[in-house]
């Protein structure tokens, strides 16, 4: 039995929203393993986890095919795809939680292209995977100190202002990002650099997924326990200085770790619009404001979302679409419907 | 002992002269100290320099002999709590959310109120008479409502003394009224008060102690009854007013001259 208090806090459930959503996520996960061009029966599917974990079990149903297909291409790009998913929504969330303003994204505040500049300078240098990585975080750094530091000098803290900034800084990358394609080798360097721009999972691989994996789970899982604190946070910074938060070290650590999950989602699959504005507000929609249960909410929706835009990228067309193309056409129409439907409590 | 300002000056880093001039002020448990200046004076300033948001130029502050800037941010927390004028948050939590959230001092940073503090909540909600605001986000309620609400989260951190800037700004006639009895009764609990306010006549009604801050920054405080006079509040307001005694409430008001009447 519930009391009042609970009951009040939990009024939409959000925690009983977040283990389906999870569940959900999970089935996702298993149908998107076996459909595509080429299907695998579910029952196979979980016939070669069940080898590949135990080293036994049935394996009558699947050929030597399947299993490549299933461990050497489909589970990569699954797993690739909830983690960016995952990080980019995650970092979204965080960013207009901090900020305290709903408008700002990844995106928007410059992470993503700045990260994307650090990660194609790297590429020019042909520095290896490790160094793309490193590069990417540093360059979405850099963005987001830009974008944040232009409000302060301005002295105004207004919405819009950081808004703008982030236009700023967003428009300045593209500049620069223009720059390194037209220095780019046209043969090789710059095909792979509009494509990545794009974003895509047709290049994911296993290595490099291992690679990111743990500083990505750090980065979220820090966030996740700071959840509480984060929402204190998007009171403004004088107001969670009075109720006990130590500003610059929870805010440098939040916009750290957030910037650590959209480099990350870069590295791994290029630059991903949309995902990172609209799950967060999606997520409030479901399970309400309350950063405890919105956080972990945004971060499986946004797994999901990726999953299912990928899946479906990868099922039209003979040729595979880069899937900003898809989160584009399916994020804006959603977005516009989200603030309809969250009309009154915007001002 | 309680909460003291000792001899706190404050220039703004763009500013010739300075905001708060040798400012000193003691909060005693307890005790409700009224801050009374004109427009621009730095009352925000001295709460904001109490709490330890702006760093005074010269000077300290200290609650119970420890300088504050020796305490953490938590640590002060859990003793002062700061009751902002009213805005706007930019997510509409719901009341009993918002108020959670003066629980926070109790927690690190990977730490978050557990159902103890939300029935600690719950009741303190009840106390103000605001249950049924608890669902209710904290965006459409009224202003005087979310200015009770403030008041429930800063009570939730359980702290010894309470400072409120403006607690009755934007609020009806009723809603004042409100707003200055509960902050009376927070006194009565033992919490030591500071607020500031526009009317002289908040300070007549409940300031066990008024300060008046001049527009040179300096500071003048002492029992209500005694700092409280004509001249000294046509010196801070820089207009004439009467102090008028009236027998039917029994406290004195202060009034403004009528405008093309005569005197």
């Amino acid at each position: 039995m519930k009391d009042k208090g609970e009951a009040i806090i939990d009024r939409r459930g959000g925690t009983a929203i977040n283990v389906a959503l999870t569940v959900i996520l999970m089935l996702f996960m298993l149908a998107c393993l076996c459909i595509g061009k080429y299907v695998i029966s579910p029952r196979d599917c979980l016939d070669m986890f069940t080898a590949a974990i135990f080293g036994t079990g049935d394996n009558s149903g699947w050929t030597q095919m399947d299993w490549n297909i299933l461990f050497s291409v489909r589970l990569p790009r699954v797993l690739a795809s909830v983690v960016v998913g995952s990080a980019l929504a995650l970092s979204g969330s965080v960013y207009q939680s901090i900020f305290k303003n709903p408008l700002v994204s990844p995106d928007l505040l410059g992470v993503s292209s700045g990260a994307c500049i650090g990660a194609a300078v790297a590429i020019l240098l042909a520095l290896p995977q490790f160094g793309i990585q490193v590069a990417a975080f540093i360059g979405g750094i850099i963005a987001v100190a830009l974008t944040v530091s232009i409000p302060r000098i301005l002295k105004s803290s207004s919405n819009i202002m950081l808004v703008l900034a982030g236009i700023i800084v967003g428009g300045a990358m593209a500049s620069i990002l223009g720059f390194i394609k037209y220095v780019a080798d046209p043969e090789t360097q710059l095909a792979a650099i509009t494509y990545w721009q794009l974003g895509s999972f047709s290049y994911v691989d296993m290595g490099l997924l291992l690679n990111i994996l743990p500083l990505t789970v750090l980065a979220a899982g820090l966030l996740l326990m700071m959840s509480f604190w984060i929402g204190v946070l998007s009171l403004g910074e004088r107001e969670a200085q009075t109720l006990g938060a130590n500003v610059k070290v929870l805010r440098g650590t939040c916009i750290g770790c957030a910037t650590i999950l959209t480099a990350s989602g870069v590295c791994i699959s290029g630059t991903i619009g949309w995902v990172g504005l609209v799950i967060p507000h999606f997520s409030r929609m479901l399970v309400g404001t309350n950063t405890r249960q919105m956080l972990p909410a945004s971060l499986l929706l946004g797994g999901a979302f990726m999953l299912l835009v990928d899946t479906v990228t990868r099922m039209i067309g003979p040729a595979e679409m880069p899937i900003s193309i898809l989160t584009g056409l399916v994020g804006a129409p959603f977005y516009a419907w989200l603030l309809y439907k969250q009309r009154n409590r915007l001002r | 002992m309680g909460y003291s300002v000792e001899d706190v000056s404050f220039t703004y880093p763009s500013g010739d002269h300075p905001v708060l001039d040798r400012v000193s002020l003691t909060v005693k448990p307890g005790e409700i100290v009224a801050l009374l200046g004109p427009n621009g004076a730095g009352k925000t300033t001295l709460l904001h320099c109490m709490m330890n948001l702006l760093k005074p130029s010269s000077g300290s502050v200290a609650m119970e002999g420890t300088d504050i800037r020796d305490l953490s941010a938590r640590e002060l927390a859990g003793k002062v709590a700061y009751v902002p004028q009213t805005h706007e948050p930019t997510f509409d939590y719901t009341v009993l959310d918002f108020v959670l959230m003066g629980r926070a001092p109790r927690y690190n940073a990977f730490g978050h109120p557990d159902k103890g503090d939300q029935k600690r909540c719950m009741e303190i909600l009840e106390e103000l008479g605001i249950e049924k605001l608890a669902d209710h986000s904290y965006l459409q309620i009224s202003g005087g409502e979310r200015q009770q609400v403030m008041i429930a989260r800063a009570l939730a951190q359980e702290p010894e003394i309470m400072i409120f800037d403006e607690p009755t700004a934007h609020l009806d006639f009723g809603n004042q009224q409100r707003a200055l009895t509960m902050i009376h009764k927070m006194a009565q609990k033992g919490h030591g008060v500071l607020m500031t306010s526009h009317h002289p006549d908040h300070a007549l009604m409940i300031g066990d102690v008024t300060a008046l801050l001049y527009r040179n920054g300096r500071l003048e405080s002492g029992k209500t009854q005694e700092i409280i006079t004509e001249n000294r509040l046509a010196e801070v307001y820089q207009t004439p007013l009467r102090l008028i005694e009236i027998k039917e409430l029994g406290r004195k008001a202060c009034l403004l001259p009528g405008i093309g009447t005569k005197e």
